[in-house]
């Protein structure tokens, strides 16, 4: 019964690990922003199924809903909203760095497989068993008790993004009346130019 | 065999690697962007597993606030995007290199 549950485990690792690398290779390897949106959109999910396993429930909950839900929604929105066109292919510069590159990356892959295979240092003991460390109401009680500055202070940066966000995106500009005024104060008076 | 705590965390370094070459090789705004978002699930990845095998419930908070401020930045960072495509037309990080409107 256990042996089979470690199984299980096993298995549902090596499926959400191969999709979310797979989602995310294909977002690099896209061309259209909408194709890499819809497979970041992969990621996501996959990793929130890893969350799930890893006995997160709250923090795979939120990561759907924020990150494949609000976030992810957004970008979609600007994708269509700003008509991007796919990339064009440029030819590439710099092509002597080429081999430089591949030999760091040889060194990196080396030094990855060192300590893979050499290094074990094995941490405590998983939580295979009941934990109520990812419940709701145990993340509620540390935000609420041990860490309430910072949240407070994520209450204030939501504030200024919300701000922000508005000034960025209005129509008239960065600066709020001068600048709107004298756009169309010149428009007023190219048109009378033109009219002249 | 049960998934140890170095498989998470190479997983998390694979996708975080994807997502540096990702903001690397883009050029445009928007795919960095989302790239940008794809390292910092890498981080997360490695918060929740961290968090999950020493029973400690600080690792989830944490990224609990990383999304937090994720959606801030996709807000003010979008509201960026629309500005730049604004003024320039285009959404090629080589044409808007010079911080100036």
């Amino acid at each position: 019964m256990h042996r089979e549950r470690r199984k299980v485990l096993v298995v549902l690792f090596i499926l959400f690990a191969g999709l979310a690398v797979g989602c995310a290779i294909s977002m690099v390897a896209q061309r259209n922003p909408l194709y890499g949106a819809i497979s970041l959109i992969g990621v996501f999910i996959s990793l929130a199924c890893l969350y799930v396993t890893l006995a997160a429930p709250f923090i795979a909950a939120v990561q759907v809903i924020i990150y494949a839900g609000a976030i992810m929604v957004l970008v979609v929105f600007v994708i269509m909203l700003l008509n991007v066109e796919e990339e064009e292919r440029r030819p590439m510069r710099m092509r002597s760095l080429i081999p430089i590159a591949v030999g760091l990356a040889a060194i990196l892959f080396a030094e990855a497989a060192f300590i893979i295979f050499f290094v074990q240092a094995s941490p405590a003991t998983p939580t295979r068993n009941i934990s109520d460390v990812g419940l709701t109401s145990s993340i509620g009680a540390g935000l609420f008790t041990h860490y309430l500055l910072p949240f407070e202070i994520t209450s204030i940066l939501l504030l200024m993004a919300i701000v922000g966000a508005m000034t960025l995106a209005r129509r008239g500009g960065l600066l709020p009346a001068g600048a709107g005024d004298r756009g169309s104060s010149r428009t007023v008076k190219e048109d009378a130019e033109k009219s002249l | 065999m049960t998934p140890q705590l170095s498989w998470y965390l190479a997983l998390s370094a694979v996708l975080f690697t994807i997502g540096v070459v990702g903001v690397m090789i883009k050029r445009n705004v928007i795919s960095m962007f989302m790239c940008i978002e794809l390292m910092l699930n890498a981080v997360n990845l490695t918060f929740v597993a961290f968090s999950s095998y020493f029973r400690d419930v600080s690792g989830q908070l944490f990224v609990f606030i990383v999304m937090t401020v994720a959606a801030a930045e996709a807000s003010v960072g979008l509201g960026i995007i629309i500005t730049i495509f604004r003024n320039r037309e285009s959404l090629d990080v080589d044409d808007a290199s010079v911080l100036k409107l």
